[in-house]
């Protein structure tokens, strides 16, 4: 749905986005990570037919953004990261204007406006004036007016950025419902296990280039390379360590008999891990539990943007 | 049908305008020092007791005259006012990202602002009529010299209009494209009268289509042609040109009109085909 081909973008000597070269599929909720500047809203924007590429180009539903740039617009939804609102208009006008502004037929829009004030609760603010809601309000409003033309891509450049938690919550419940609207979303943010929730995918990007594109699980191993897996034991623990020791992938074993669990790291694929607890289940170890130590995101991308990434 | 000729943005405007205060106050403002010139003109006039009471056809003629020279000038410095912010305060408000996204040709968007800002200039001039009423009390003009000036006041509007629309397009910042739109009204007020004597100067007598270019073209000079038609004459000894005044006019502020209007659309979204 959504395809780039050496997509770059300079600003003089400045080069904001670098052959930029992505795919992302019909449906699929795709995660763009990056420190302010990496080249999120660049990409964006891009998409959105707001800034011109300097070469490359990007494709929506297989129209470009250089030479069909009134079709990718029907196709899109944009949110941007920054944004204002007209100042007395009410909630339900607004909306109104951008259902008018997408050609939606005047006997259509009640229904529809009704149904996305809904989706994003802001119901009970319908004849409110738009500048006298608050800034969550405003973020929830301007989903919704993205909605407004049914669009088959949404583009959410940090859609909860400047939120407070209440609100960031609020956010991603909705999020979580647009997920299950089969569109296919492009979105950003810095608050990295936020978009782990949601996402199928993510995109770290970083000084322009895109350094990893993985499932959020992937880049986890990629970083860790060894997971580290503690297997809690009813009984002793002598049994499991032989069964351990003995298989592929597993190092660093220690056992805690006082804890009565087993702990080791583990070097194979998400598959081979799966395999090897099946293996380990279905044998007669008095195993309890397995657990995986959770690692924590933001070091993930801190890693991959300081060290220039992976290939 | 009634979508195509529909324009959201048109009616947004026209909506924020009038819901706004402000815009009925400076209805009120503008009506009350007409109204205080016209009352105020009367009393003077009416002072001699040779009056009577009542002004002779050649005092309404003044009146008329110096009313219409107010107007000329008030609608003038108000109109930048009204369009010289329409797209860069869109762009001020971050606004004009979304409305550049939706499927608005940027030709609805650019029509919609310039219409809904003529609007409010044609209420502001609707609303003058009634003062002129009290000229064709006492006689002295005629009801088509009043048509043609509102008709060329209209002209004058559009253009002066489409001006600010197109330079808050090109300019990012309000401010400077306010300052960029008057500079432009002042250069067609008194730029050109003093270029029209430059090159009549020159000319030393002879034919000199610059100087009669440059005073058909401005708006004093248009509103004293149809204010006085003998005035033609005036002009032709100046440049050695015989032509209609209104003529020039008309042509010279519809070519500025669609050119704005051109150059606004065509630089409101970026060429995303040009690679730079």
């Amino acid at each position: 749905m959504i395809k780039t081909r050496n997509l770059t973008k300079s600003y003089g000597a400045f080069q904001a986005l670098h052959d930029l070269n992505l795919e992302i599929g019909e449906g699929s909720v795709f995660g763009f990570v990056g420190a302010n500047g990496a080249g999120k809203s660049t990409t964006f924007s891009i998409l959105a037919t707001l800034l011109p590429p300097t070469s490359g180009d990007a494709f929506v539903g297989g129209h470009s953004v250089r030479t069909s740039p009134a079709e990718v617009r029907r196709l899109i939804g944009y949110m941007p990261d920054f944004f204002g609102v007209y100042d007395q208009l009410k909630t339900e006008e607004y909306l109104d204007f951008y259902a008018a502004s997408y050609g939606i037929p005047a006997g259509e829009r009640k229904v529809l406006i009704g149904q996305l004030l809904d989706l994003v609760n802001l119901s009970e603010k319908q004849d409110a004036y738009v500048d006298s809601l608050s800034r969550g309000m405003k973020q929830r409003l301007c989903l919704a007016r993205s909605l407004i033309h049914d669009p088959k891509v949404l583009i959410l450049d940090e859609p909860a950025s400047g939120l407070d938690p209440r609100a960031r919550v609020e956010m991603r419940e909705i999020m979580k419902r647009l997920k299950h609207m089969d569109k296919t979303i492009l979105i950003s943010s810095h608050i990295l296990p936020e978009l782990a929730e949601m996402c199928d995918e993510i995109g770290v990007i970083d000084r322009g280039r895109l350094l990893a594109r993985q499932s959020v699980r992937e880049i986890h191993s990629m970083m860790k390379g060894d997971r580290v897996i503690t297997v809690k034991l009813n009984g002793p623990a002598a049994a499991a360590v032989k069964f351990f020791e003995e298989r592929p992938f597993v190092s660093s074993l220690r056992r805690d008999d006082e804890a009565g669990e087993v702990t080791f790291s583990f070097g194979g694929s998400q598959a081979d891990q799966e395999e090897l607890l099946a293996a380990a289940a279905a044998g007669s170890l008095g195993i309890r539990s397995f657990s995986e130590e959770e690692t924590d995101l933001e070091d993930v991308f801190l890693s991959l943007t300081k060290g220039g990434g992976v290939s | 049908m009634k979508a195509h000729l529909s324009n959201p943005v048109l009616m947004k405007e026209i909506k924020l305008r009038f819901r706004s205060p402000k815009s009925f106050v400076g209805i009120l403002f503008y009506l009350a020092a007409m109204s205080l010139f016209v009352i105020g003109f009367m009393y003077i006039m009416t002072q001699d007791g040779s009056s009577g009471g009542y002004l002779n056809p050649g005092q309404s003629f003044m009146l008329f005259t110096m009313l219409t020279y107010i107007q000329l000038v008030l609608v003038l410095f108000i109109t930048p006012g009204l369009t010289a912010g329409s797209i860069s305060s869109e762009r001020e408000k971050q606004t004009l990202n979304m409305l550049l996204t939706t499927s608005q040709s940027s030709f609805q968007i650019i029509i919609g602002k310039l219409l809904s800002s003529i609007a409010f200039l044609v209420l502001m001039l609707v609303s003058s009529l009634p003062l002129y009423s009290v000229v064709f009390l006492y006689g002295g003009v005629s009801p088509k010299q009043l048509l043609l000036l509102m008709f060329y006041f209209f002209l004058s509007t559009v253009a002066v209009g489409s001006l600010g629309v197109m330079f808050s397009t090109l300019i990012r910042k309000t401010i400077i494209s306010m300052i960029a739109t008057y500079g432009s009204v002042l250069a067609l007020l008194a730029v050109t009268g003093f270029l029209s004597v430059f090159f009549a100067s020159l000319s030393q007598g002879g034919a000199s289509p610059f100087a009669y270019l440059f005073a058909a073209i401005n708006p004093a000079v248009l509103t004293a042609s149809l204010l006085a038609p003998d005035s033609g004459e005036f002009l032709h000894g100046m440049t050695g040109l015989r032509w209609p005044v209104w003529v020039t006019y008309l042509l010279f502020y519809l070519l500025m009109t669609v050119t704005s209007v051109f150059v606004s659309v065509k630089s409101l979204r970026v060429n995303m085909a040009r690679g730079k």
